[in-house]
């Protein structure tokens, strides 16, 4: 007689194949997988409406949709593109597939949680896009929804977004929860934190990040809503509210938000330049010190966003300086990159090219980030194009290129077939040029006098809006060769072998792609995560006195 | 014989700080300067282009050059030097944009300071300003008093007198779904577009009827949300004469594009003729009636 095993019974509910991408699945894997692919299509859908963004700016006349609908684009392109793209992928997608590998654990902490964190994001996707077509008219208050222009706007549709955008939330901070006890507590007996890959720790700064302000995110579009439905007068001036109080909650969030976006690419770029550099990742130890300064001031610098708003000297002071001084720690990660780099073997494939493009994209974000950081910069460039180019600079030239990179050198993890690199970097080429070329000309816009959020604009504007508008087709265009790619080499791609760049993480330590417990035996033990480069044979003979030659030479 | 690489690193370190000086005073991004902070403002863009330049091309640079050094050769299969960190270089590259930062932060600070954004924004009436100041200063220690002492209501933000000695002209600025109302306290005058005198002070007192909007003037290089509910100021010396856009920079509803306005600078005999054909008819009347 045999007893019927519980792991075996869910076992066999489970479905299998490419079924099992549909189903509630725990494996940390499949749910990496299913925020990947959800979160690309969402990133097509928010790509779409910047295209109807950049159609109506061809000419200076609002003439291709309706004004409230270009509101409603806006809205509904910043909503998807941060909640439904960038934070899924960057946080859902890598770090759930990767996390569980990196701490030696065949599994997230709470598995479970984990599934339903995942399957929050797609009715919130649905519901958001929805309203536009079901309640009769999206959100059209920005993605920032500033009351009393959130009060005024059509109501169903304000109250479908702040619902959708508080199911994101809840997901991502059951989430954050999640990869706080995972990376804590779920490490492999003997594996130290200062052994972690680097990854590890920007997803612990992340989930620190995410669990400490979405609540406060949470709450304010809670009051938001009741100023809506039960006309109660939170942010209502009319009913002696305050419409600045909801600045400073929202932004407590917001600004943090942006690391949340841009963290786990830091760690994922650290994770890829030291296999294909073959070097050490430089400096590990003021990284991860880097890592929680970011998080710390990241905290405490969110009413740079409200410079021109209702704020006293004094406030604009202290959020200058606390701003200014994120530079520090983000130049050191940066200067360690290109330490990293220096005297490797790189191979100059797509994963480098985007990561090495993140770098120019980022650094060019940064140094307009600091000017944006000075009060009297800002005053003059607030909510203009300046500031469109400035966060799309750190979000897409940020975030996105490292998810293309990360998707060029995992994907042969995830499915053991190598993505094709001519048709890589030709991705990588349209996406480059079109991105600086859609992007640049913006900062001169804002600085020249377009505000951002206009649907019309100033006709001494309309050739820089039309090579902006340019560089966004060519961006639309780069997303060919990144589909064709992937469908082509997921059906007939040359195999990858387990671990074709010869990596030491351990995620590359077994099959590719891997079996469901990660590994057949047990967790691999990986104290030196970037354990590359030759100690003795690559040395440069020119720097070595004769009695150091003669003694290498004898042992 | 070989040029030493400290040397070779020291002249590109020269060219790239001269590149940088070079680009940031020559190439010229911003629109003409039309307000007395400008020409400030101006300075600071200069100063933060050519640190930006000088940092990005460095970088840029520095990553290039690795890109082509140290790319891998066909057929090598090895690994670069096991080179695991360096703390004396470090600690350089920390220091270098902390120094950098601290400077700029204080340098705009005092930018700030000369455009008038420390002013308090209690003492916005003329009169008695110095007798005022001690408790004005004390009354924006605590913040959270609703009336000055003197029963002037609370500004919450916004950028104050740059210098008290000159007189100030005083205008009511209402912002509205989508448009801006210029009302002039000492005329009665109200108008669709600011009209000022050239190289007077002019002090705006700005709120919103319905949701928040924001004041722009790309020429004066100055911006403030007018919000409801919360008066804010916007102090400004107008420097040249000419008609600039005032533009709404914050999203206010479908037709935020298309709220715009004029700023109209005039030499102060043309700003005294506006307001003679404009000045309405009672307050000319009455104006007029004692010579009568």
């Amino acid at each position: 007689m045999t007893i019927a095993n519980p792991a075996e019974l869910e076992q066999s509910l489970q479905p299998q194949g490419w079924l099992k991408y549909f189903s509630f699945s725990l494996d940390h894997k499949v749910i990496g997988i299913q925020y990947l692919v959800c979160g690309f299509l969402f990133y097509f859908i928010g790509g779409a409406l910047a295209g109807v963004i950049r159609t109506e700016l061809a000419s200076p006349l609002s003439d291709f949709v309706r004004r409230d609908t270009y509101n409603e684009v806006l809205t509904l392109h910043g909503t998807i593109m941060i909640f439904l793209w960038i934070v899924p992928v960057v946080n859902g997608a890598f770090g759930n597939y990767l996390i569980p590998f990196y701490v030696g654990a065949r599994d997230m902490a709470f598995p479970r949680l984990n599934a339903v964190a995942f399957w929050l994001i797609p009715p919130a996707g649905i519901l958001l896009i929805s309203s536009y077509f079901i309640a009769g008219a999206a959100s059209q208050s920005g993605w920032t929804a500033y009351p009393p222009l959130s009060l005024t706007t059509p109501a169903a549709g304000q109250i479908v977004w702040i619902l959708s955008v508080l199911l994101l939330g809840g997901s991502s901070i059951f989430g954050g929860i999640n990869f706080i006890a995972t990376v804590l507590k779920l490490r492999r007996p003997g594996l130290k934190m200062m052994q972690l890959p680097m990854f590890c720790w920007a997803m612990l700064g992340t989930s620190i990040l995410v669990v400490l302000s979405t609540p406060v995110l949470a709450g304010t579009l809670i009051l938001l809503s009741f100023d809506i439905i039960a006309h109660t007068g939170f942010f209502n001036p009319a009913l002696g509210g305050n419409v600045v109080v909801y600045q400073h909650l929202f932004w407590f969030y917001s600004h943090p938000a942006v690391y949340i976006m841009v963290l786990p690419a830091f760690g994922l770029v650290s994770e890829i330049l030291p296999v294909h550099a073959r070097k050490p990742l430089f400096g590990y130890t003021t990284m991860v010190y880097s890592i929680m300064a970011i998080v710390v001031l990241g905290l405490i610098v969110w009413a740079h966003h409200m410079f021109t708003s209702g704020t006293p000297p004094w406030m604009r002071l202290f959020f200058t300086i606390a701003t200014s001084f994120i530079a520090v720690p983000t130049g050191i990660k940066f200067f360690n990159w290109l330490a990293t780099l220096w005297g490797g073997k790189i191979a100059l494939n797509s994963a480098v090219l985007f990561s090495c493009a993140f770098i120019f994209n980022f650094v060019f974000g940064g140094i307009t980030g600091v000017a944006l950081a000075q009060v009297p910069f800002d005053i003059h460039v607030h909510d203009t194009y300046f500031v469109v180019a400035h966060f799309h600079y750190i979000v897409y030239g940020g975030s996105v290129f490292v998810i293309f990179a990360s998707l060029y050198h995992w994907y042969p993890k995830f499915t053991g077939r190598l993505l094709n690199e001519d048709l890589g970097r030709l991705h990588f080429l349209l996406t480059f040029i079109g991105f600086n070329l859609c992007f640049a000309p913006q900062h001169w816009l804002g600085l020249n006098g377009m505000p951002r959020r206009v649907a019309e604009y100033d006709p001494a504007f309309t050739t820089w809006n039309q090579v902006s508008s340019v560089g966004a087709l060519l961006m639309a265009i780069s997303t060919l060769p990144l589909v064709i790619n992937v469908v082509l080499t997921a059906v007939s791609g040359p195999l990858a072998g387990d671990n074709p760049w010869r990596a030491l993480t351990p995620e590359w330590l077994t099959t590719s792609p891997p079996p469901v417990e990660n590994w057949a035996g047990e967790a691999p033990l990986v104290t030196e995560p970037y354990g590359y480069g030759e100690h003795t044979c690559a040395m440069d003979l020119g720097g070595l006195s004769g009695r150091d030659l003669w003694s290498s030479g004898k042992s | 014989m070989a040029i030493p690489s400290a040397l070779v690193t020291l002249l590109i370190g020269m060219a790239l700080t001269l590149a940088g000086l070079w680009i940031g005073h020559n190439v010229r991004l911003l629109p003409v300067d039309a307000s007395a902070n400008a020409p400030v403002y101006d300075a600071l863009f200069e100063v933060l282009f050519s640190i930006g330049t000088i940092l990005f091309l460095g970088i840029v640079g520095l990553l290039l050059y690795s890109l082509v050094r140290f790319r891998r050769r066909p057929g090598d299969s090895g690994d670069g030097q096991a080179i695991e960190g360096n703390l004396p270089l470090e600690i350089v590259w920390t220091a270098i944009p902390a120094v950098v930062v601290l400077f700029v932060g204080i340098y705009s600070y005092d930018i700030y300071e000369r455009m008038g954004g420390m002013a308090s924004f209690h003492d916005h009436s003329p009169h008695d300003q110095t007798a005022m100041a001690a408790m004005v200063h004390e009354a924006s220690l605590t913040q959270q008093v609703s009336d000055d002492p003197d029963g002037q209501e609370r500004i919450w933000g916004g950028i104050g007198q740059s210098n008290d000695s000159a007189a100030v002209l005083p205008v009511e600025v209402t912002a509205m779904q989508f448009a801006f109302i210029f009302h002039y306290p000492d005329s009665g005058i109200t108008a669709g577009e600011l009209h000022v005198p050239l190289g007077q002070s002019v002090q705006l007192r700005m709120e919103a009827k319905d949701v928040i909007h924001a004041f722009w003037v790309p020429q004066f290089r100055l911006k403030q949300d007018v919000i409801p509910g919360q008066p804010t100021l916007l102090t400004f010396t107008p420097t040249r004469v000419g008609t600039y856009p005032i533009v709404c920079a914050e999203l206010c509803g479908p037709y935020h594009g298309g709220m715009r306005s004029n700023v109209v600078v005039h030499e102060p005999d043309g700003f005294d003729a506006w307001l003679q054909s404009n000045r309405p008819a009672q307050v000319a009347q009455a104006a007029a009636a004692p010579f009568s």
